[in-house]
């Protein structure tokens, strides 16, 4: 009787539970979220507000910000894709097999954490500039690759790899490998298990760490400025418009650009959130 | 770590002096640090200068001083003191950007280049060319920027004080020439930064790009940081081309009185100032590649380095950067038109 009870007020009062410290730790919670998270974000907003609504969609729609909007959310989602297939592969290859130097690389894919962004933009700059050692390999074929959108999708390629990987591979890790084979008796071939079985499973943690590395790379600015070529129209990232609008004294100009960002990335995060959330529904929790 | 442990001498002297007699504070005293926020490409001059300035006030004074300089664009350095960053004296690549602290902060009085000789200036410098060596493109002047296929390396306007310099000397380029023409100017420094195919945030940025990553043709530089780029990578890889003419850019120098007053520096942050005006100074800055204000106290071998180029000044030309600064760069401005979408400069 009084399980039942509990279970049909859980969700109205989910405090009540076996855990204490509920009320000491919700206000330490609350108040280091607010200093950390939602006062800064509250005076960015609270900044560009001085702009007014019309001010913000004003500035939003500039053909200039458009394309760097686009440059930025666009170049963004292409890194997204081709993180998720081959973190994806990675994180397979890390969990699944066996082999020499395997630990070695499962600590090189962190790096890109590790390292001061402006350190990989430089080095990745001098690596695929015309004269670098794989920017020379392209150039005879007239491809340029640093300072064009291609090298900004290699930057945010590079900072974003770790984040799926990291996402993916203990969930891989946990799958029950009696899931798959029970899979082969049924019958599945081994695309259908990978297919059906694996992939599902994988889906939520796969789509977390889509969205952590879409964030890291819309807001990424060190790596990308060194090989970008920052042209207007053509290879200007969204964060550069920030700082050149700080650079000319434009607080309001940069929070403007700032909330226009943070409010399409929230809008995608959001979305991505609720995808996870139907796969959830969908293929149970893993 | 220097400074760390200089400071922590400094508190303990102070320390000491304030339970001291006034007869020792007399004798002793206390060692004070100046913060000197400065522009890009002035990190070998202000370490040359700062040694020198420290020794000579040591041995006037008796008190030990320590300069702390900090480098980056003009414009952020500018925004770093505005948004509070505590500097004694600024020293920075245009008056426009000295001019912004003033009326953003009001820790200087508007007309603070009245004070000090010479504009405010204890050097000025130039724009020059940069080519690959032998020169194999021909890039003599101008408007061999402006040829199809030549490959321009120069910052971006938006974000350095350096490129404000640049383009603003080929735009003056194009008026001399043409006795005035504003629409022809435009369309000549149009066609310029539509050779440009990278535009870096700063002034070393854009050397590094045109000598390390191999980009463009020539690099439009300031003439101090080309004599250096020529000294670190090798003088036999690049050549400087002495242009006809060329924009006489004035950096400027300026103490920042709110600072001063607050931290009881004002004396030593002053004569700090006067220093780069005085002969030991300005023999320092022509070794480092600056146009000496005194040349007289420069040896001849620095001097020689200087060619005789027709100079304009901003204020000759652009009526000064009061006006020039929102013509050309704030937003909407010249700069800003020249790449619009399906504008000249973006194809």
């Amino acid at each position: 009787m009084s399980l039942a009870l509990d279970e049909r007020w859980a969700p109205r009062f989910p405090k009540v539970g076996v855990l204490p410290g509920f009320g000491i730790t919700m206000g330490f919670t609350i108040t280091y979220l607010s200093l950390i998270v939602l006062i800064p974000l509250g005076v960015l907003v609270w900044r560009a507000a001085g702009l007014g609504l019309g001010g913000l969609w004003a500035v939003a729609t500039t053909p200039r910000v458009l394309a760097a909007l686009q440059t930025s959310f666009g170049l963004s989602a292409l890194a997204v894709l081709a993180n998720a297939f081959f973190g994806l592969v990675v994180a397979w290859v890390l969990t699944r097999y066996d082999f020499a130097g395997r630990r070695l690389l499962d600590a090189a894919v962190d790096l890109p954490f590790a390292l001061p962004t402006a350190v990989a933009g430089i080095a990745l700059a001098a690596l695929y500039a015309p004269n670098g050692w794989l920017g020379a390999l392209a150039a005879p074929y007239g491809l340029k690759i640093a300072f064009t959108p291609a090298g900004i999708f290699i930057a945010l390629v590079f900072i974003g790899l770790p984040f799926v990987v990291r996402t993916v591979q203990p969930v891989l890790q946990d799958l029950d490998r009696e899931l798959e084979e029970a899979s082969a008796t049924l019958g599945a071939g081994r695309w259908q298990t990978v297919w059906r079985v694996v992939l599902p499973a994988l889906a939520p943690a796969l789509l977390t760490g889509v969205a952590l590395a879409f964030a890291r790379a819309v807001g990424e600015y060190g790596s990308v400025i060194f090989i970008a070529g920052n042209i207007p129209f053509k290879s200007e990232i969204a964060p550069l418009l920030i700082v050149a609008q700080l650079e000319q004294f434009n607080y309001a100009g940069a929070a403007a650009i700032a909330t226009i960002m943070l409010l399409v990335s929230f809008v995608i995060l959001l979305a991505i959130n609720l995808l996870q959330a139907a796969s959830r529904r969908r293929f149970g929790d893993v | 770590m220097n400074i760390t442990r200089r400071f922590l001498v400094g508190s303990a002297a102070a320390l000491g002096l304030s339970s001291g007699s006034a007869a020792t504070r007399a004798q002793t005293p206390a060692p004070v640090v100046l913060t000197n926020v400065s522009y890009d490409p002035t990190r070998e001059l202000y370490r040359a200068l700062n040694d020198d300035f420290a020794k000579a006030w040591l041995a006037s004074t008796g008190q030990k001083v320590t300069i702390r300089t900090s480098h980056g664009g003009s414009g952020k350095q500018a925004r770093s003191v505005i948004d509070g960053l505590e500097a004694d004296v600024v020293t920075l690549a245009l008056a426009g950007d000295i001019d912004a602290i003033a009326r953003e902060s009001g820790k200087l009085p508007a007309d603070w280049q009245k004070r000090l000789p010479n504009n405010s200036a204890p050097y000025t410098s130039t724009i020059v060319f940069v080519v690959r060596k032998g020169n194999p493109k021909g890039i003599k002047d101008w408007p061999d920027l402006a040829r199809p296929g030549i490959g321009v390396v120069t910052p971006n306007p938006k974000t350095s004080g350096g490129a404000r310099w640049n383009y603003l000397a080929a735009w003056a380029f194009e008026l001399d020439r043409t006795k005035g023409d504003e629409t022809a100017a435009r369309t000549f420094v149009q066609s310029i930064y539509r050779n440009v195919s990278v535009l870096d945030s700063g002034a070393r940025g854009a050397t590094t790009t045109f000598t390390q990553r191999g980009i463009g043709d020539v690099l439009i530089a300031w003439e101090n940081d080309a004599f250096l780029a020529l000294q670190e990578f090798g003088a036999d890889k690049f050549d400087i081309v002495v242009l006809p003419f060329s924009i006489l850019a004035e950096p400027p120098v300026a103490l920042v009185d709110g600072v001063v007053d607050k931290r009881g520096t004002r004396k030593v942050a002053e004569a700090y100032l006067q220093y780069l005006f005085t002969p030991p100074a300005q023999k320092i800055i022509a070794a480092n590649y600056y146009r000496p204000f005194k040349p007289e106290a420069a040896t001849s071998e620095d001097l020689a380095r200087f060619p005789k180029i027709r100079l304009v000044t901003v204020d000759q030309v652009f009526g000064g950067w009061a006006k020039a600064q929102p013509t050309h760069f704030d937003d909407g401005g010249v700069f800003d038109q020249i790449y619009r979408p399906g504008g000249p400069a973006t194809r």
